[in-house]
């Protein structure tokens, strides 16, 4: 469905993505796309929905390159890391404006209904909490049931019981046959959602393959630990080319979260 | 008013007057064998119809007069009526077509050395010059009409046109479309009152060399400019309204080389500029409202002993321009609306003295192209700092009493 | 475009500062109106005001939207509508609520006054025309310095220059350029320099039509064939649409290849 061809991107003299490909071809499958900090997790999803303009390199989705196209997005359904909205307008407001913007089908009501959103439908959005702006992101990204759902953070500022509900419902729609693409700090999400891991580093692909490959690999019992082993690793191979703050802060920020 | 009395008490010490009709069935039968047939004191009565006769000379002392407007055709060649002898009264025509030349100055009535003539109630329609007075003395112009067609100004003539006249009353008139509106040259001790002079080519009103005369009540509008006032001395000026005179190198009114003159009570609005002074020597500005005009007041070379008091300067884009040094101008208790004093005393007078030029006005003296800047920002700052330490701008002109309230005018 | 146009409009009616921009308008009128008798007058307080605050308020107005919808921007990007559009309607979205606070707090009081009635409807119109072209201008221009500059401070400090260049500095060099070539024709450089400054073109405009035309071509035959006839009026009002239009285009084209 989408097949990523040598993709470079850099932003000034920093480089994001050193020729990546990929290829995501499995229908209701879980591809959670790790890396640190900087590692072009970000760069890569906002390559694939032409957000951002790769330098080099091809993306084609259902066979047809994306350059300058802009309908193929029908096919994707995309949560944004940091929700924030226009202030001045209420909850409902918002959802219609997207159905209006984009049309077709969509299914806010179930969504609204599983995140308990009713009560705050006719705030407006700039009286929302973190979480219930998380919440109302994910009923936006959802609501119009397309086959590719991109996931950049979803489970930030969310409660328990909401967590719970995004995972039953990510589930369901594997289950449902979509391409899921996640990008999480939290290893236990991974390790219950994922079938399917890309490690980037430093804008290459340092390993894909599936949670056992992973483990099997480098000889540890958890993903935790076996992350650990790839930053540790990737750090001696990188015999100190890439800052150490990077990697330490984002080796941290790996195992605590 | 006195010059009108006495005449109407000349009038009947003539002989025992008789009248003579002038129509297509009468005895006369065109207008010069009436005033054949008349004698000194006389009345010719010409009743309506159209004449066509032209260089009708009037050489005695008759009353001439129109029965409800009888036209008299000029046909474009002749003067109309040429009056040669004093005592005469011209009343009540409808004068069309006079001839025009470019070689003498041809008028639809013309004074030629008389006195005590009488000129009323005449419409002149298309002629070069209207009424003409050439060494006319004692004389009434009043209540005509005059309205030609003047292109440019070589070939018009000037409406209402006095040369070496003395004591001439011109009042109620109405002048249009010709060169100068009233136009005097070498005429003294004259009253010019309560005329209408509008879309003169030149000026509404012009005097050269002329002295002692005053004009009061007039309109002078959308005119070339309203009113020149050159080489001329003791001339008062009131109760005159100059508006709309408007257009590149236009002005209300023009004081050049003028000495000892009064301007009160006048109101100067929506003029490109209101009074414009070269040489202009003791003369006094009183209860004069400008308003609504490009410049209020610009004064140029060698103007001495100016007193502006008790005016009210209106909403005029810039009410001062003074581009050479100050002589003994000054202003005293004027009102401007642009003053931005306060009055704590509350005795009606700001407390700080209002500065009337502006450094943009200085600016613009000097590079007229800067005018394109007129009203914004930079130069409202710049006329800001300018006003708070006045480096370039003269700081001998100012109102050291600016009223607080608009003064009635 | 219509789309994103019409909820951009929406949400900034809404918006607090949109209130207290048409209280101002709102007020300042109302006082002016009020407390001068000479309406001439009143119109020339509010050139300045339109003039001056317009460019101002739509510019700061502008960085601030631009960078607070950021990320709501980065939502409606991974939508399948054009780039152009998003920001397009943004743009006018923007351009639009600033110009209907404006309209409205001038013209509210003006109709209250029962001003509509007189000849005075035309200088309203052409203060309202002036005010909403430089208010989409500087709005433009604003949002287009957001879109090319990431670093907000910078953003910001760059949109406060440019405001400053075109209401004062401007004018200012104008000024020193004109006394200082003194001694050769001035009139077509003083037009064509004012061309390039949408603001004295407007100022231009509104004096134009507040009948300052005479004094205009006081100083010769240039500018009283440019300005004193419908022609300097016309060439005037077109080019300012030509700069209504001008930040529109840069915006597509940064849009188009700026990344997200």
């Amino acid at each position: 469905m989408i097949s990523i061809h040598q993709l470079h991107k850099s932003y000034g003299k920093l480089p994001v993505l050193k020729g990546i490909s990929l290829e995501f071809n499995a229908p209701g499958s879980v591809t959670a796309i790790l890396g640190p900090n900087g590692s072009g997790k970000t760069t890569l999803m906002k390559s694939i929905l032409g957000m951002v303009l790769p330098d080099q390199g091809d993306i084609l989705v259902e066979g047809r390159s994306i350059k300058g196209q802009w309908a193929y997005r029908h096919q994707i359904d995309y949560l944004p890391q940091i929700a924030r909205f226009p202030e001045n307008l209420r909850v409902r407001e918002l959802i219609a404006f997207l159905q209006d913007l984009r049309q077709g089908t969509t299914r806010e009501a179930e969504l609204i209904r599983m995140f308990g959103l009713e009560e705050q439908l006719d705030k407006r959005l700039n009286n929302l909490s973190g979480g219930t702006k998380q919440k109302v992101n994910l009923v936006l990204a959802f609501m119009y049931d397309s086959p590719v759902l991109i996931l950049d953070e979803p489970t930030s500022g969310l409660d328990p019981i909401a967590m719970l509900r995004l995972k039953e419902f990510i589930q369901a729609e594997r289950k449902r046959g979509k391409l899921i693409l996640i990008t999480t700090h939290i290893i236990h999400f991974v390790e219950e959602m994922a079938d399917e891991i890309v490690f980037l580093l430093e804008g290459n692909i340092y390993f894909r393959g599936s949670q056992e490959e992973l483990k099997a690999r480098f000889g540890e019992t958890s993903l935790e630990r076996a992350i650990a082993a790839i930053l540790g690793a990737g750090k001696t191979e990188m015999n100190g080319k890439a800052s150490p703050s990077l990697f330490n802060s984002s080796t941290l920020q790996l195992l605590n979260s | 008013m006195i010059l009108r009395v006495l005449f109407l008490l000349i009038l009947p010490l003539g002989l025992v007057a008789k009248t003579i009709d002038v129509c297509p069935t009468c005895a006369a039968t065109t207008i010069r064998q009436g005033i054949a047939l008349a004698k000194t004191g006389d009345e010719v009565l010409v009743h309506p119809g159209t004449y066509r006769e032209g260089n009708i000379i009037i050489d005695k002392s008759i009353i001439l007069k129109g029965i409800d407007g009888p036209t008299v055709d000029g046909e474009d060649q002749y003067e109309i009526f040429t009056i040669k002898a004093s005592g005469v009264t011209v009343e009540g025509f409808h004068l069309v077509n006079a001839g025009k030349s470019t070689l003498k100055d041809m008028a639809a009535i013309r004074v030629d050395h008389q006195r005590h003539f009488s000129i009323c109630e005449n419409k002149v329609e298309n002629a070069q010059f209207g009424i003409y007075l050439a060494y006319g003395f004692d004389g009434i112009v009043e209540n005509n009409e005059l309205k030609s067609n003047a292109r440019d100004e070589v070939s018009s003539g000037n409406g209402v046109h006095c040369w070496y006249a003395k004591r001439i009353f011109i009042a109620h008139n109405t002048i249009r479309q010709h060169r100068d509106g009233i136009y005097l040259e070498f005429t003294d001790d004259s009253h010019i009152v309560d005329n209408r002079s509008e879309g003169n080519l030149r000026y509404g009103l012009h005097f050269m060399f002329s002295n002692r005369d005053v004009y009061a009540y007039n309109t002078f509008i959308d005119n070339g400019a309203g009113v020149a006032v050159m080489f001329s001395k003791k001339i008062d000026m009131l109760y005159n309204r100059f508006e709309h005179n408007w257009g590149r190198s236009s002005y209300g009114l023009l004081l050049k080389e003028i000495y000892d003159a009064r301007l009160e009570h006048n109101q100067f609005l929506s003029n490109t500029i209101g009074i414009l002074m070269e040489g202009a020597t003791r003369i006094d500005y009183r209860h004069n409202r400008f308003k609504r005009n490009g410049w209020a007041v610009q004064m140029t070379g060698g103007c001495i002993d100016n007193h502006f008091e008790a005016n009210a300067f209106q909403s005029n884009a810039l009410d001062m321009v003074v581009n050479s040094n100050v002589n003994n101008n000054t202003f005293n208790g004027n009102y401007w609306s642009e003053y931005t004093g306060y009055d704590l005393d509350r005795d009606g007078y700001g407390d700080v003295p209002h500065r009337p030029v502006k450094l943009f006005s200085y600016i613009t003296s000097q590079t007229p192209e800067t005018i394109v800047l007129l009203r914004s920002f930079f130069v409202d700052l710049l006329n800001f700092s300018e006003k708070v330490s006045p480096a370039l701008t003269p700081a001998n002109v100012a109102d050291e009493r600016p009223l607080m309230q608009m003064p009635e005018i | 475009m219509k789309k994103i146009f019409q909820y951009t409009l929406y949400d900034l009616i809404r918006s607090r500062w949109t209130l207290f921009y048409l209280g101002f308008f709102l007020l300042l009128t109302t006082v002016l109106l009020a407390f001068s008798g000479d309406i001439s007058k009143v119109v020339i307080s509010l050139m300045n005001v339109v003039l001056i605050l317009c460019p101002l308020i739509a510019t700061m107005f502008g960085v601030m939207y631009a960078y607070n919808s950021r990320e709501f921007t980065e939502l409606l990007l991974a939508q399948p509508i054009k780039r152009t559009s998003i920001f397009w309607g943004q743009y006018f979205g923007l351009g639009v609520s600033l110009s209907l606070s404006l309209a409205i707090g001038i013209g509210g009081p003006f109709l209250f006054y029962g001003l509509f009635a007189t000849g005075e409807i035309w200088n309203f119109f052409i203060l309202i025309a002036n005010g909403v072209m430089l208010s989409l201008i500087f709005s433009g221009l604003a949002f287009l310095i957001a879109l090319r500059n990431e670093n907000r401070i910078k953003g910001f400090g760059l949109a406060i220059l440019t405001w400053l260049f075109f209401a004062v500095i401007y004018d200012g060099i104008m000024l020193l350029l004109l006394v200082f070539f003194r001694e050769y024709p001035l009139e077509p450089l003083a037009l064509s320099l004012s061309l390039f400054n949408p603001i004295d073109l407007s100022r231009i405009l509104i004096l134009l039509k507040l009948d300052i035309s005479a004094l205009m071509g006081y100083t010769g035959a240039v500018f009283e064939k440019f300005l004193g006839t419908g022609l300097g009026i016309t060439i005037a009002f077109f080019v300012l649409l030509f700069w209504v239009g001008l930040p529109a285009l840069a915006i597509r084209r940064v849009a188009g290849r700026k990344d997200f």
